[in-house]
């Protein structure tokens, strides 16, 4: 037989050639202030704080650290838009606004885009295909909610709860502003936000959203700043509720500071999800919920399924298509359109990636990673199998917030709804079967705020999204996520 | 019938998500390929093409004029790779086998009553017998999908096992007419038995039926396919035919094998888009990534 003659070419043996998103339409500021009462104004201290590209580790812009009088200030502006304002405001008008801001999110959804992916290291995939759209859906949603809430609570009558306080963490920086501000406008409360320190960028890009979109003054502040900003706006007399997303640690903290004090809470915190796939799940589709499961966001994500349950018969099948499946992700540029994995958000968070995963293997996990190689520059980790590891394995017991994954087998349904269940958290779990009556059986049985079943990681405006145990209380998004901002009486 | 190393397993039903599949398919599709990753996947697909000819209508002519092409893929480009093959019904592969003299390209014949496949086993194969006696250097057949349809998987294996027997060394295409099975798990079932029966490609569709391939169907298949390697060592290849006419959907097609079989397969002998317009969208691909400018499409010769 003739031989065909064989190519030689670079999309056989190379990788892909560079795709990066262009940046020349998006203008980063030097340096960006406070939003308070509608107006840019310097921290009343002067401070300020760096902010860094993660994937390039350079300062792209500096910002105002709010001190307590800032929060003051911000607190106050909130009051009196409330009073003054907002709490006159009809909901078929709070709605207008509310629906202005998710339509300029759109128009401007690459620029959000790709800020976020450059301030945050997240894969401008997701930036752009996830965070930028579902953050848009959010303020949609509950624009429509703003003049319906009489039908919400039927025959009880729904009242606005005031200055809303809320805290949010540097995973999905816009998205979670958005879960935040939404409900809470909608409800008629106004807003004090605090962004989490090392993402600062897309939450002031909101606040010329804000403006642009002619809300009242003071109904949206938004205040960068450390743990000390966020304990002020915590502690300030003048706050009506709290919400929090964030860590355990500092959600415990939260909760004490606001015991004895009549402001309303919520809070989302740490999860480590039970993941589970039986043997009669479609494996290739299941193999890809895993892999969107931990490596979604680096694995910065609390409803991630870090934790790993394969029945015993397809266990050593399942690992090993998640290996190979493993070897075709890319990690890398943030910016470029074929990343599957970004960059770590910080260097304290990749150290304590990294000082996590020894300690996992110090007690005996085997560890399996992908060997993309890695930027010089920036913070990095390679996706991450740990197997041999059981439930009292500190990998399987803490929450890592990174692209590892402890996987364990199982080889009955009792078995693994009490391992699944047998953790402090309880924020979210997946079932992967082909049979529909296991799936219900299973999942009621496990103690999540939201559990996925034969997909993971979807989420949709119209969905509750909240924990159990140490993952919170609260619940985001859908009707539910209305009650928290509303006193019903 | 026991003639060789294949023998009949009853296949294991898989379990497959459509949406899962679906939703994989699109994440695929948002693979950015640029530059010379682009240059080089649009050479790559030119290579795999089975220049194709299967019409109640075809004459020698007809058949010159795809040989030509063939041949001449677009002379103004130096550096060209030719296509894989060309695809003619079995009384114009002589013909073929006249124009292609001296070149390297394959010639390849449908055969066993394609598209239906609606006769007896023995007329069936002679067909074959037929075609690689005139000349033939592939064979594609169609699987009988009323009796897939009807669960008599064995006959299938049967077909397909005793059509390996006679093409001997001609490599053998097996067409599953995915159109017809409907479900994306009936394309595993048929995948997996046409693989065990002693397949060298397994293929979408003939062409003549709606739908023809598509991106999920494909998948499913390569992940058939790479399920067969690892517990047999052997390499089946795939062929997608009917409606893949424009660059971008090759590349993605591509960018599929890339990802769910790896490197190894992105060789003619191993992957083939069954098309008959494909080529020249391809080439006006490449001028334009040459030059950086669309040429119009009359510069491009249709044979």
């Amino acid at each position: 037989m003739n031989q065909i003659p064989h190519p030689t070419s670079d999309f056989i043996t190379g990788t892909y050639a560079p795709a990066p998103e262009s940046t020349s339409h998006v203008k980063i500021q030097p340096y960006y202030r406070l939003f308070i009462n509608g107006k840019d104004v310097d921290a009343a201290e002067g401070t300020r704080f760096k902010t860094i590209n993660p994937a390039t580790e350079t300062v792209i812009a500096e910002v105002a650290s709010a001190g307590e009088t800032d929060v003051d200030s911000a607190v106050q502006a909130a009051r009196t838009a409330y009073d003054k304002t907002w709490f006159r405001m009809s909901g078929r008008e709070r709605g207008k606004y509310i629906y202005r801001i998710a339509r300029l999110i759109q128009e401007r959804s690459r620029e959000f885009a790709i800020v976020e992916s450059m301030n945050g290291g997240k894969p401008i995939r997701e930036s752009r295909d996830v965070d930028t759209p579902l953050a848009a859906a959010h303020f949609f949603y509950y624009a429509g909610w703003a003049d319906k809430l009489e039908y919400v609570f039927p025959s009880r009558d729904a009242r606005s709860l005031g200055v809303a306080g809320q805290i949010i963490p540097w995973n999905f920086p816009l998205l979670m502003a958005a879960w935040k501000i939404a409900p809470a406008l909608a409800a008629g409360n106004t807003v004090v936000l605090k962004p989490a320190e090392t993402t600062p960028l897309t939450a002031m890009l909101l606040a010329e959203v804000i403006r642009d979109a002619d809300l009242p003054p003071g109904v949206v502040n938004i205040i960068n700043g450390g743990p000390a900003t966020g304990a002020a706006l915590v502690n300030h007399p003048d706050v009506n509720k709290i919400a929090f997303t964030g860590s355990t640690d500092v959600g415990k903290i939260i909760q004490r500071s606001l015991a004895g004090t009549p402001k309303k809470c919520t809070l989302e915190l740490g999860g480590k999800a039970a993941h589970i796939v039986f043997e009669d799940a479609s494996l290739e589709e299941a193999v890809e919920g895993i892999v969107n499961g931990i490596f979604f966001n680096q694995g910065h994500v609390c409803c991630a399924g870090s934790r790993l349950f394969v029945q015993e018969g397809v266990a050593d099948t399942v690992i090993g298509m998640l290996k190979n499946r493993m070897d075709t992700l890319i990690v890398g540029d943030p910016l470029d359109k074929n990343t599957d994995i970004g960059a770590i958000n910080s260097q304290p968070q990749l150290d304590k990636i990294t000082k996590m995963v020894n300690r996992g293997v110090d007690e005996g996990g085997t560890l399996y990673q992908c060997n993309n190689q890695l930027p010089g520059k920036g913070y990095w980790y390679n996706p991450t199998l740990i197997t041999g590891v059981a439930q009292s394995s500190y990998v399987v017991q803490e929450e890592i917030f990174g692209p590892v994954l402890a996987i364990q087998t199982f080889r009955t349904v009792d078995e693994v709804i009490e391992k699944a269940n047998n953790t402090r958290y309880g924020l979210s779990g997946g079932v992967w079967t082909d049979n529909g009556a296991k799936i219900f059986h299973v999942t009621r049985r496990i103690r999540a705020g939201v559990l996925w079943a034969n997909s993971y990681n979807k989420f949709d405006p119209a969905s509750p999204f909240g924990g159990y145990k140490e993952s919170g209380f609260g619940r985001e998004g859908g009707v539910h996520g209305l009650y928290p901002y509303l006193e019903v009486v | 019938m026991n003639m060789n190393k294949y023998h009949f397993e009853s296949p294991e039903i898989p379990h497959i998500d459509k949406v899962g599949v679906e939703e994989r398919v699109a994440r695929l599709n948002s693979r950015s390929i640029k530059k010379d990753s682009k240059l080089s996947a649009l050479k790559l697909a030119l290579s795999m093409i089975d220049l194709t000819t299967l019409e109640g209508k075809d004459t020698p002519g007809k058949v010159k004029q795809l040989c030509t092409k063939a041949i001449h893929l677009h002379d103004a480009l130096l550096h060209l790779p030719s296509v894989a093959a060309v695809c003619v019904y079995p009384r114009m592969v002589r013909y073929a086998k006249d124009f292609l003299q001296g070149t390297n390209i394959h010639i390849a014949s449908v055969a066993t009553y394609f598209p239906s496949g609606m006769n007896s086993l023995q007329s069936r194969l002679e067909e074959i017998r037929f075609a690689i006696d005139e000349g033939a250097d592939e064979v594609d057949m169609v699987i009988s999908r009323g009796k897939f349809l009807q669960g008599e998987y064995q006959t299938i294996f049967d077909e397909v096992s005793e059509a390996k027997h006679v093409c001997g060394d001609v490599h053998l295409k097996v067409i599953l007419e995915t159109g017809e099975l409907r479900t994306l798990q009936n394309v595993r079932i048929a995948s997996d038995l046409a693989m065990s029966a002693g397949a060298d490609f397994i293929k979408t569709s003939t062409g003549k039926v709606q739908p023809a391939a598509t991106q999920p169907v494909t998948l499913v298949m390569l992940e058939a396919i790479r399920n067969y390697y690892r517990k047999t060592g052997r390499r089946v290849g795939m062929k997608p035919a009917g409606g893949i006419s424009d660059a971008k959907t090759a590349i993605r097609y591509l960018v599929m094998v890339r990802e769910t079989l790896g490197p190894d397969w992105l060789i003619p002998g191993l992957f083939r888009f069954g098309a008959s317009s494909l080529a020249n969208d391809l080439l006006q691909q490449i001028v334009k990534q040459l030059t950086g400018v669309y040429q119009s499409p009359d510069y491009f010769s249709k044979d």
